[in-house]
């Protein structure tokens, strides 16, 4: 067994990852002439020393949870879905549709129907890229890629031109009606009595965000569905032989996670904006890719590393109110995260690896199995 | 066991010395404290299972790996062989089982390629043109300088190989399982040359899991076993069954017990099979044959003949045209009823050639793996979710019974042994309990004693009646296992034959696509034909 313990891989290194981003973004801090020890106190503070702080960090979180599985469940199937973005814009335009269009009595139904609208939307619009991989093997991530300025584009124009109140300057759809308004997490949490800061745009959406890591879980490794995203994931040629068609596997798990994208909606359109803006995602798409990155494309991962940046969101947003330090540099600081855990992940999973091999090798072999 | 360090004639220094080489990869061993001497002049066979360490003992002396402890000595000097510029320096040349040739480049340009004389290419060509002539003449190793690799065969892509070795001054000679592409002729032809350059008082290392190729060929032979060095012996005070007891560590049965068969009715009817490829190639060309109930049909021919087609169509891994019935009953070749899934509903399970590549997720557990192909079966499901529990039990039942080991269901495929990894595959389609097994390249990479199980597994499933249409590169295997040869060759069937009434001489000029068996043929006709074969291919 020539590998290191799980908790190694799974705990281990994403720590050393973010040390290390953490150590490089402080000497940056230092270079610009600011104490980097009082700017951490600063974004701790800011982003969980309150409820108010942890509503905004929880509300983050909520949108990276949902971007996070899209990207990872797509992982899973091997395919790189950097359409986030778009495919949460067009969730959007679901909720949107969903919520102007028809008089709900209630908000409880309102969210239905908005779950609906949110995740056909983003289905529909993974399920073209999706089409073009299985069928004309047009590479996925070109394709998604594409797709987020064409998402892009065409919210501009229905926004602009169709869904704008007339007489309103501002490329908006008019506020959705009272009976769509989803309760804040502080109503949610008043149920139970536990206090929590008013007037944060945490709601109830992280609750679905919460089931749908869940449902994700067993949709992989439960199923047979998953079961056959991840034969294919790893091997074409054998899940051909197995009679597994990837054209439908593709098309199916491109839409899940288009679908997981647009969930997304609920929270920032339906919950937080109560209409619908341009740029509504404001990038969590992309984020979603570092998230699943540093979550190991497993749902639990991808929480812990939402909540993580939801916290260097929110603090990020402190620290550019507070210091002197630029708002440009909390980008930096999210930046050599996701740089460290994403991309250089290598640098420190090779000489962790020796490292526990070298102690290993110095003990007798315990007679077990890796412990998967 | 005579050790042949021992008796040293001539009191001359060995050409190759290894002593106590150790080498690690993490936690695997993979070659533990080797010492071996090798004579000059003499031909020495190194031999083992998969997994062995053979490989990373030639990757060590080759400087491609670097030992974590032991000592090289080259002609009596303690030599240090940092990389492959060092050993060819040292006068060691390699030929690797995979060729490492530039296939849009002449032979010439190949033999000289990094061992050019200076910036302008003109002298070194003429150079090497000369003394290409030279070496041609001395050890048969005849080959057009001017051809382009992708147009001559596997043989003499082997040859050029060869005198690239040559051309660089090499006097120790080490071969990675160079017969595994070759057909028997050429096989005799390369020992031959072997033979040539043994004379000349070349030093030749022979890696290889061939028992009869150690036993024909080599004066002294090691065999090696996980990792060790478990004995070098002359090969002339030696046997075959000794050999293999020592590979394995127990005594093997090196033949295939078996009764005649007793055919019954066609189970599998093909007619006129065509398969093109995906850049358009046919590769399958009109095939017809039958596999009767309780008979294997063994498919001899060179690898890259068609047969890797045939077993995928039938398979349902891909498509082709012509007509297909198993049971009487035609199955669909094209539609959407052509896929893998629909073939096993039919009753046709399917071991595939690469279990690596296509028979096992490598990095799924063996229980997800026996599900594998077969995972929308109802006893696997319980509602919404697949039943883990249920498959694992089965798993372990299988592993029980195919004798896989380690027996822990829960590791995954890739940490098994080659022949463990085949029980595994075997296991699971042969206890769907089909009318038709195809089964293609069943031992490749297996070990010896797990080869005896499964060909006896085969037989068995013979024995119950059911049809096996068997595809193997190994003559061997063809010949022991088969009730009746066919012999494939660029695409179509050369001739069937019984394995009472031919023998591998016969075959190998099937293979090369010779029907007029009647006399001998030369190795430049055989190569010729063969050529003709791969260059449509391109």
């Amino acid at each position: 067994m020539d590998r290191m313990p799980r908790w190694a891989d799974i705990v281990l290194i994403p720590l050393i990852n973010l040390l290390l981003a953490f150590l490089i973004s402080g000497l940056v801090i230092l270079a610009i002439g600011e104490d980097p020890i009082e700017a951490l106190k600063l974004m701790v503070d800011g982003a969980l020393g309150s409820t108010y702080g942890w509503g905004f960090t929880l509300y983050y979180a909520t949108n990276f949870i949902f971007t996070g599985l899209a990207v990872a469940v797509a992982f899973h199937a091997s395919l790189f879905n950097i359409g986030g973005e778009g495919q949460a814009a067009l969730g959007g335009l679901g909720v949107a549709l969903v919520c102007l269009m028809v008089p709900w009595p209630h908000w409880t139904i309102a969210l239905i129907a908005a779950t609906v609208g949110a995740g056909l939307f983003g289905a529909l619009w993974a399920a073209i890229p999706a089409y073009l991989q299985a069928k004309r093997g047009s590479h996925i991530v070109i394709t998604t890629i594409m797709f987020n300025f064409i998402a892009a584009s065409l919210l501009n124009y229905v926004l602009v031109n169709m869904l704008r109140p007339a007489g309103s300057m501002d490329p908006a759809t008019a506020k959705f009606p009272e009976a769509t308004h989803l309760p804040t997490l502080t109503d949610f949490l008043e149920i139970f009595g536990i206090p929590f800061a008013a007037r944060t745009p945490a709601n109830i959406t992280l609750i679905i965000a919460l089931l749908a890591c869940v449902a994700v879980y067993f949709l992989i490794w439960r199923t047979r569905l998953g079961y056959q995203i991840r034969a294919l994931g790893k091997s074409e040629p054998a899940a051909i032989y197995a009679g597994i068609s990837p054209v439908w596997i593709i098309m199916i798990t491109m839409m899940i996670s288009g679908a997981l994208a647009g969930l997304m909606a609920i929270n920032n359109v339906m919950g937080e904006a109560e209409r619908l803006v341009l740029n509504s995602v404001e990038g969590a798409g992309f984020i979603g890719i570092a998230v699943a990155l540093m979550g190991r494309s497993h749902p639990f991962g991808v929480l812990i590393a939402a909540l993580l940046f939801g916290f260097l969101y929110q603090g990020g947003a402190e620290l550019a109110l507070w210091t002197s330090i630029p708002r440009d540099l909390v980008v930096v600081i999210q930046a050599l995260v996701i740089l460290f855990t994403g991309a250089l992940d290598g640098m420190v999973r090779t000489p962790v690896e020796r490292m526990f091999l070298a102690l290993r090798r110095r003990k007798p072999q315990p007679t077990r199995g890796p412990a998967e | 066991m005579s050790d042949t360090t021992e008796g040293r004639p001539d009191g001359a220094a060995p050409a190759i010395e290894l002593k106590g080489i150790s080498k690690a990869f993490g936690a695997v061993q993979a070659n533990k404290d080797i010492s071996i001497r090798v004579m000059p002049g003499t031909i020495h066979g190194i031999i083992g299972e998969n997994g062995a360490g053979k490989s990373t003992l030639m990757s060590i002396l080759y400087g491609f790996y670097k030992a974590d402890a032991g000592e090289v000595f080259i002609a009596g000097r303690k030599t240090d062989i940092p990389d492959s510029q060092a050993a060819i320096a040292a006068g060691i040349g390699m030929v690797f089982q995979h060729f490492k040739l530039v296939e849009n480049f002449t032979v010439l340009e190949n033999i000289i390629l990094g061992a050019e004389d200076g910036a302008r290419l003109g002298p070194s060509l003429s150079k090497a043109r000369k003394e290409l002539t030279q070496l041609a003449a001395e050890y048969e190793l005849n080959v057009d300088p001017d051809a382009l690799i992708e147009n001559i065969g596997v043989g003499m892509q082997q040859r050029v190989e060869i005198l690239k070795a040559l051309y660089r001054r090499a006097d120790i000679l080490i071969l990675d399982e160079p017969t595994g592409v070759l057909t028997p002729a050429e096989a005799d032809h390369l020992f031959r040359i072997l033979e040539g350059l043994k004379r000349e008082g070349k030093t030749i290392i022979l890696i290889t899991h061939k028992l009869r190729e150690i036993m024909d060929i080599t004066d002294t032979v090691s065999v090696m076993r996980r990792g060790e060095m478990t004995a070098t012996v002359k090969t002339s005070e030696t046997s075959p069954a000794e050999l293999a007891e020592l590979m394995v560590g127990r005594k093997v049965l090196l033949r295939v017990d078996k009764k005649p068969a007793t055919p019954g009715a066609n189970v599998l009817e093909v007619e006129d099979l065509r398969v093109v490829d995906d850049k358009g190639v046919e590769r399958v060309k009109g095939v017809s044959l039958v596999v009767k109930a309780g008979e294997i049909l063994g498919v001899a021919g060179v690898a890259g003949n068609g047969q890797s087609e045939l077993l995928e169509v039938l398979g349902g891994v891909q498509t082709g045209t012509g007509t297909i019935r198993v049971n009487g009953q035609e199955i669909d070749l094209t539609g959407s009823q052509s896929d893998a899934r629909t073939r096993r509903a039919r009753g046709i399970a399917h071991v595939p050639e690469d279990r690596q590549r296509a028979g096992l997720i490598m990095d799924f557990k063996a229980w997800e793996n026996v599900a594998f192909g077969y995972h929308d079966d109802p006893a696997y499901q319980s509602g919404l979710l697949m039943n883990n529990a249920a498959i694992r039990e089965d798993t372990e039942g299988k592993i029980e019974r195919f004798d896989v080991r380690p027996a822990n269901a829960n590791l995954p495929a890739k940490s098994f042994s080659g022949g463990n990894q085949q029980k595994l595959v075997l296991a699971r389609e042969i206890e769907r309990n089909p009318d038709l097994l195809l089964i293609g390249q069943p031992t490749r990479g297996v070990d010896i004693g797990a080869i005896e199980f499964i060909h006896q597994r085969i037989v068995e499933l013979r024995d119950e009646g059911k049809a096996i249409l068997l595809v193997s590169v190994e003559l061997d295997e063809i010949m022991s296992l088969s009730d009746r040869i066919a012999v494939i060759f660029d695409g179509q069937i050369m001739g069937e034959r019984l394995p009472s009434e031919t023998d591998e001489k016969e075959l190998g000029l099937l293979m090369a696509g010779i029907t007029d068996t009647t006399h001998d043929h030369s190795v430049e006709e055989i190569e010729a034909n063969l050529a003709r074969a791969h260059g449509e291919v391109h």
